[in-house]
């Protein structure tokens, strides 16, 4: 542990040392700090270096639950933000569940979250990289023109101590490099536009592809060009990978312990049911190292761990936090998440994948007489109801004929229900990406998807 | 919040590098928020929210550093990091002299709910579960929440300009679940305002929560959406947000200025339907888009952008306004201190036209009738937008009839404004909404008469 680190859990611990009798009080502190650069046209167009810092308390009393948080760690602000959480406890309602994660003995994987050589990488080497991918990314298309291209580092130390035992603190950064592109064809009315995106993460800047994202910018962009509305029909649909990451983030939601213990589920009553064909097997697993949001605890302290959701098909087990696992009778996963100080730990999924196939995109392309390759979603917040489970996005990519691919289509949507699509899934592709969100991304083949244009 | 002669002192160092401008945001935000859940008040919150963003600008390049701490020598240190990130050169020191304005509050506050028991505030939540779960034996479920906020900013910059508002927002959601045979449906509804907790003396929250209850049991019943092109009718307070998505974004000068929208360079040119008036205002009283001053300082005003189909101007804040040689039009915004600001919408909408709202719906022989719309997207460079449509019936024989499952809509931003054929008389603001852009949200309000679109891709699952 850093000593900056010990000095937030020295912070933490002070504070639930006045705890009072029958009272339990968690206190979560954490600092953090972000370098951004963006360039465009070859200058840097602007350039963050900030830090942050702040606690939140959480204080059950009675079953009652009290939280209040501030952006600073000044001895006399964390004294008003304990009496804060205190005075709000009186107007929570007694719930019987409400409690504090305990430890339960699992130990944390090991997993190297903080990396020397970042935290110490020269701001003008951040600069140079950003502008090295801008050039990279312009230079391959004459129909391609670069919106931004982008450096981000982030760095964060947390800790969290509590009545019930919990103590844990530790430190992370991680870095990544993106870009945006526009492609242009065709002039006055019949000018179009169409955007891409690339973008490369590491531990470190050296673990950079920036080729790599430059390439897939530029791809995207132009792939699009010419791209027509789509008659309505049903098809079978080929997934990129980066939208199965997508697709996978809204079923997490329909896993999520505390969505199922207060009847908002989907999955509710249905552990042990067949919900996804027999191939599919869907894993959360926070401690695998190639996992973009590996972690060693959870948002309560708790070690995180590897917890497979559906085996060959069938449900095995919800997500849960402490609270969500006392009111289902059963102990927490470790899924407790956690946005920063500012908030009480929620339930959710921190790396999610399916156990990948074995063939590539080019191979299961092959195979399909009529289909649709879908290279982007768009509208999923809105179009998607983890409750009821319809499914409606709007979508673009490029038609499949006779296992190839054709002509770009735009301004179509996609749509089945998310209870259908996960028993309509044909084959999980082995070309899985580990990309930076909570879940990895595979090529994804579902069968029989209303697709709506004309 | 900040003395005027250390803010002075903090922007000249700021500039001693030779930056051209230099400025500082600072905020001092208290907020309290409740949750209700499951029959029971889950938890009360409390937040205390406080710093300053310094913005150093040399030449193209923006240096911004961020702190919580408002001492001089907190905010010495940042303007200090900003400027080392705009890498000015050389220069002696700017003297500044701030001017500061009469303040301009298009809100008046007459309860400040940092004034109101929380006690009062819990109330409202379990009155509302209470009436959606009278509503009727399907509902099975109920969540609310409420929250509020006061917020004082103050915005001090080398250009002389010293601003300071004072923004409180009172904001409640209910979110009901109904299980029937065909499985479970949602209903919502939410409400925010920039005014004080005076607004329960005139909102029915327990009407609020029947109204989430009674979607919800409707949709029970409701067949899947149709699929394909056909005429969508939206009822007006609840299409803002078509608006928002599909040409406000496109209308943005940052966008605008790195040929990243469908409408840059066609000032002047018909861009719409001539029915089609597009507005954006920060000024109107209460509403959830509305500010006095923008988070750069300046007033908010109205923006006329598209004026009986003609697009007439951008929405502009100081970066881009600056770049183009013009003024300024009170859309900079950003999310907090923490954040750069940059051009946003506050309340956009769309002006009364000239048909009776029954008008339209009997005049479409078939197509879909959109009584609530989800959130939205927009890719400003190809204008293609989605939304959610989460209450919408059928339209058959020139009348509403069945309930449609959720499902999305999908069109182009210029061709669906050329494609508004029918606009009623009878305008009403929709629901608080929070815009999201390059990672930070914002709070905006939308408005909009009955309309109709004669064409428009609905995305069911009907075959």
């Amino acid at each position: 542990m850093s000593d900056t680190t010990s000095e937030l859990q020295q912070i933490a611990d002070r504070v639930v040392e006045r705890a009072r009798a029958g009272e339990q009080i968690e206190a979560f502190v954490s600092r953090g700090g972000e370098t951004e650069v963006r360039i465009y046209e070859g200058e840097v167009e602007h350039f963050v270096a900030a830090q942050a810092e702040g606690i939140g308390i959480r204080v059950i009393s009675d079953g009652r639950t009290g939280f209040a948080y501030a952006g600073t760690l000044d001895e006399s602000a964390i004294g008003e933000v304990l009496d804060e959480a205190r005075d709000n406890v009186q107007f929570g309602n007694a719930d019987e569940y409400a409690s504090l994660a305990e430890p339960d003995g699992v130990a944390p994987t090991e997993q190297s979250l903080w990396n020397d050589a970042l935290a110490d990488f020269a701001t003008d080497r951040k600069i140079e990289i950003a502008k090295e991918l801008e050039k990279l990314a312009a230079g391959k298309d004459s129909r391609v023109r670069v919106d931004d291209a982008n450096y981000a580092d982030a760095w964060g130390e947390a800790a969290v101590a509590s009545t019930a035992g919990i103590r844990q603190a530790g430190r992370e950064n991680g870095c990544y490099v993106s870009v945006s592109t526009l492609a242009d064809d065709g002039e006055g009315d019949d000018a179009e536009t169409q955007t891409g995106f690339g973008f490369s993460v590491g531990n470190e800047p050296s673990e950079f592809d920036l080729e790599r994202a430059a390439t897939e910018a530029n791809d995207r962009a132009t792939r699009l060009l010419g791209a027509t509305k789509p008659s309505s029909k049903r098809v079978t649909v080929v997934l990129d990978p980066f939208v199965t990451a997508q697709f996978l983030g809204v079923i997490s939601s329909t896993l999520n312990g505390e969505a199922v213990v207060k009847g908002r589920s989907l999955f509710k009553d249905r552990i042990g049911d067949q919900v996804a064909a027999a191939g599919v097997t869907l894993v959360d697993d926070p401690t695998n190292p190639k996992a973009y949001t590996s972690t060693d605890v959870d948002g309560e302290g708790l070690a995180a761990r590897r917890n497979v959701l559906i085996e060959n098909g069938r449900l095995q087990q919800f997500v849960h936090n402490a609270y969500s696992a006392r009111r289902a009778g059963t102990v927490s996963t470790g899924n407790a998440t956690r946005g920063g100080f500012a908030g009480t730990p929620g339930v959710g999924c921190l790396a999610l994948s399916l156990e990948p196939g074995t063939r590539s995109q080019a191979e299961i392309i092959a195979d399909i007489d009529d289909g649709l390759l879908v290279q982007q979603m768009q509208g999923l917040h809105s179009g998607v109801n983890p409750i009821s489970g319809d499914f409606s996005t709007g979508a673009a990519g490029l038609l499949i004929n006779n296992g190839e691919v054709g002509a770009p289509v735009r301004e179509f949507t996609i749509a089945s229900t998310l209870q259908r699509m996960l028993l309509d899934i044909v084959e999980v592709g082995g070309d899985i990406d580990w990309l930076p969100m909570r879940s990895a991304g595979m090529s994804l083949v579902i069968s029989d998807i209303t697709m709506s244009g004309n | 919040m900040i003395e005027q002669d250390v803010l002075e002192r903090v922007l000249s160092s700021a500039t001693k590098t030779g930056a051209d401008f230099a400025e500082v945001y600072a905020e001092d935000k208290r907020s309290t928020s409740a949750g209700l859940d499951d029959g029971l008040v889950e938890q009360v919150t409390s937040g205390r929210d406080r710093g300053a963003g310094i913005r150093v600008i040399a030449g193209d390049t923006t240096g911004f550093a961020y702190t919580s701490d408002l001492s001089e020598a907190g905010l010495l240190a940042a303007a200090g990091a900003a400027s080392a990130a705009a890498r000015g050169g050389g220069g002696g020191v700017k003297t500044v002299g701030l001017t500061k304005a009469a303040a301009h509050r298009p809100n008046t506050i007459i309860h400040d709910p940092d004034s109101i028991e929380k006690a009062r505030k819990v109330e409202l939540l379990n009155r509302m579960n209470d009436a959606a779960r009278a509503y009727g034996e399907q509902i099975v479920q109920v969540s609310a929440g409420y929250g509020d906020s006061r917020k004082r900013v103050l915005v001090a910059n080398t250009d002389g300009v010293l601003a300071d508002d004072e923004i409180v927002r009172t904001l409640l959601r209910i979110n009901a679940v109904a299980d029937g045979d065909g499985g479970m449906q949602t209903g919502y509804q939410s409400m925010g305002h920039t005014v004080g907790f005076e607004i329960f003396d005139t909102v029915d929250v327990e009407e609020m929560a029947r109204e989430a209850a009674r979607q919800a049991i409707t949709k029970l019943q409701a067949r899947p959406a149709p699929s394909g092109e056909m005429p969508v009718v939206i009822k007006h307070g609840t299409g803002g947000v078509l608006f928002h998505e599909a040409c406000g974004h496109g209308l943005e000068a940052d966008h605008i200025q790195k040929g990243a929208s469908v409408y840059a360079g066609k000032v002047g040119e018909l861009v719409a339907n001539p029915l089609v008036t597009l507005v954006d205002d920060g000024t109107m009283p209460g509403e959830w888009g509305t500010l006095g001053i923008d988070d750069e300082g300046q007033r908010t005003q109205r923006n006329v952008l598209i004026e009986d189909g003609i697009l007439t101007d951008y929405m502009w804040d100081f970066l881009r306004a600056r770049k183009d040689g013009r003024p300024q039009s009170g859309n900079g915004r950003r999310q907090s201190y923490q954040h750069l600001p940059m051009v946003r919408m506050t309340n956009t909408f769309v002006m009364n036209g000239p048909d009776n709202p029954d008008d339209i719906v009997s005049s479409t022989p078939n197509g879909v009738y959109v009584a609530k719309l989800g959130g939205g997207s927009v890719n400003t460079a190809s204008g293609d937008f989605v939304f959610g449509m989460t209450e919408a019936y059928l339209i058959e024989d020139g009348k509403i009839t069945e309930p449609l499952r959720d499902g999305n809509l999908i069109g182009n931003g210029p061709k669906v404004l050329q494609d508004i054929d029918m606009l009623a008389n009878d305008f009403s603001m929709g629901s608080p909404g929070t815009c999201g852009k390059d990672g930070q949200g914002v709070p905006v309000g939308d408005g909009q008469p009955t309309l109709r679109v004669k064409a428009l891709t609905v995305g069911g699952t009907a075959a």
